[in-house]
């Protein structure tokens, strides 16, 4: 750390070291802590998206148009048969927000797993021949970063049509540029490593030497970097379906409640401050895991 | 440094034209132009024929090249929906997007750089673990999302801001937060980490002990080195807010080439779709090179890697 001890200089170097010591004790907890607390409420959300047809008071789809806008419980003539009242078509909303989970769940964890494996090939290939190929796909890199995320899925999913399916398509092929850009860096550091070169001298192919040298030893930033990965393309989805052209209706995608709750805004604001919370919520969460993971697996990256 | 911008220059040309292929087929892929222009009902003879009238039987590659070097002279086509030319359109509508990005930028810097330099001065210390945990849970929190309840909060609430539209400087205030306060986090951290980094080394040390004014050092030494590799970023940042105004436009209907560009991608306006991708792609490319001059300079070891 970058302690400034020409202001208040540590005479007893014992001291210093405690002090130094009970810090770095609070580090590690305190990363525990956003491991435990992001952990358990992203835990808690899986549990609820995987379990969802148990815990749903209602079915999510069942419209029923004499029951339209019922206030949540914390507000006069709620229904205690739906908690957190019903939306413009009469669905209960506690049923809808759980199977909603289940979207951006599902939406998150393919991105990244089809991101990750992009950009950890073409990354690890950059860094590991360097040379013309590092050039090509820095040069790829490049690219990508100077495409305006937003702009370029909404063009793309209106070409192929609103679905879960093409939105995870779409985020994934996006959504690796941050994979190839720090494995990129990773690998070049690995590969000058000595048990590197052993590998090579011994007459090891080179697909063995990036799967069983390499691979391993840089494995640590893909974890955290996925974990960010899968925040982001949450968040896309829901701009996404927030603007139309995402998950289509009647799935209940939370960026699609926060849509089609809108109209709703000036006089049942809570119709979009529900899915809006649960969306922030699980953001959180997952970002607090990688934050965890991050100052756990590498502490000298946390700045 | 001369060496290394002309190998930058070249290299943003290549990726402007590879960018400019993109833009063109990827819309161009996403619907039949020809169809769009006769009309729903029309027969294959009138598409045909309007193939023909707009050159669109000839070979992609050449209308890809008509296309490129009418859009250097500004030309971008017409709108299939619009009485203007793309170019007219997008002139028109630019300058909202601009001044929203602006405007945005500047809220993330005013917020960003004073509690950057608040928790570098006392690192570990309650403003500096609160201002960090704000910004972890304000990234976590959807752009359109607090837009909304922005709006409901101080346009239907407290009455303190108009809700929509972009008629005057009070209708910038909310969305510009809005725009803002998603790009404060990595401004924040990256002015702390140049601020401790800077506070450490010697000529802070000499200039505090001939017993100049602590604001004075803080201000003249550290922060003005400290701003540089800030500034850089902010100008990647500026980029980013041009492609989230696309979202910030629609939630409180201003007029500008994100709410163009959104409109024009429901109603499949092509020319519309590839002159703002484009446009914005070019803007991208061009903050990134001013960033990456930005940081070659300061940094010489980044000129010969």
């Amino acid at each position: 750390m970058n302690d400034i001890s020409a202001d208040h200089p540590k005479l007893d170097p014992d001291n210093a070291l405690r002090s130094n010591l009970t810090k770095h004790l609070f580090r590690r907890i305190s990363a525990h802590n956003s491991i435990l607390i992001g952990g358990g409420v992203l835990g808690a959300i899986v549990l609820m998206a995987l379990f969802a047809p148990l815990l749903a008071p209602h079915d999510p789809f069942s419209q029923d148009l004499s029951r339209r806008l019922l206030p949540p419980f914390w507000m006069e003539d709620n229904n205690p048969k739906h908690i957190l009242g019903t939306d413009n078509l009469g669905r209960d909303y506690l049923s809808r927000l759980i199977y909603g989970a289940q979207i951006s769940l599902m939406i998150g964890v393919c991105t990244a797993i089809i991101s990750g494996i992009i950009g950890s090939a073409l990354g690890i290939t950059a860094g590991y021949f360097g040379g013309r190929i590092d050039a090509v796909i820095t040069f790829i890199i490049t690219t990508r970063l100077s495409m305006p995320i937003v702009l370029v899925a909404l063009a793309v999913v209106a070409l192929v049509g609103g679905s879960l399916h093409a939105v995870i398509l779409v985020l994934g092929f996006l959504l690796w540029d941050r994979y190839a850009v720090v494995m990129r860096s990773a690998t070049q550091q690995a590969r000058n490593m000595d048990y590197v070169s052993a590998a090579r001298a011994i007459g090891c192919p080179t697909w063995r030497v990036v799967l069983s040298e390499i691979f391993p030893n840089v494995v640590n930033n893909l974890i955290v970097i996925a974990t960010f990965e899968v925040a982001h393309a949450i968040l896309l989805e829901a701009s996404l379906s927030f603007l139309g052209l995402g998950v289509q209706p009647p799935d209940p995608s939370w960026g699609l409640m926060i849509a089609e709750g809108k109209e709703f805004l000036l006089f049942d604001p809570w119709v979009i401050t529900i899915p809006g919370i649960a969306l922030s919520i699980l953001v959180l969460a997952v970002n607090m895991l990688g934050d965890g993971i991050r100052d756990v697996s590498a502490p000298e990256n946390r700045n | 440094m001369l060496n290394f911008t002309v190998r930058r220059i070249v290299l943003v040309m290549l990726v402007a034209l590879t960018v400019s292929v993109i833009a063109f087929f990827l819309v161009r892929l996403s619907g039949d132009l020809a169809t769009a222009l006769a009309g729903e009902d029309a027969n294959a003879q009138e598409i045909a024929d309007i193939k023909k009238i707009y050159g669109l039987d000839r070979p992609l590659i050449v209308q890809y090249a008509d296309w490129l070097l009418s859009a250097l002279r500004g030309d971008f086509g017409a709108s299939l929906y619009f009485p203007e030319t793309v170019g007219e359109l997008v002139a028109m509508r630019l300058p909202t997007t601009l001044l929203l990005a602006f405007s945005g930028l500047v809220v993330s810097l005013l917020i960003g750089i004073p509690f950057g330099v608040i928790a570098a001065l006392k690192p570990d210390s309650w403003v500096d673990r609160i201002s960090m945990s704000i910004a972890v849970a304000g990234q976590a929190i959807p752009t359109f999302w607090m837009g909304l309840m922005l709006m409901v909060l101080f346009g239907l609430i407290l009455r303190l801001t108009p809700i929509s539209g972009d008629e005057s400087w009070q209708h910038f205030i909310l969305p510009a937060f809005t725009l803002g306060y998603y790009s404060t986090p990595p401004i924040m951290r990256l002015t702390r980490s140049g601020m401790l980094e800077v506070l450490s080394a010697d000529y802070i040390r000499t200039a505090y002990a001939k017993g100049l004014k602590p604001l004075r050092v803080l201000f003249k030494h550290a922060l003005r080195n400290a701003v540089i590799p800030v500034v850089a970023l902010a100008s990647v940042q500026f980029g980013h807010m041009l492609s989230g105004a696309i979202v910030i436009e629609s939630v409180f209907a201003m007029q500008g080439i994100g709410y163009l560009a959104w409109e024009s991608i429901l109603r499949n306006d092509i020319a519309v779709i590839q002159a703002i991708l484009l446009i914005v792609c070019l803007f991208y490319v061009g903050l990134t090179f001013i960033s990456d001059l930005l940081n070659a300079w300061l940094d010489p070891r980044i000129r010969v890697s």
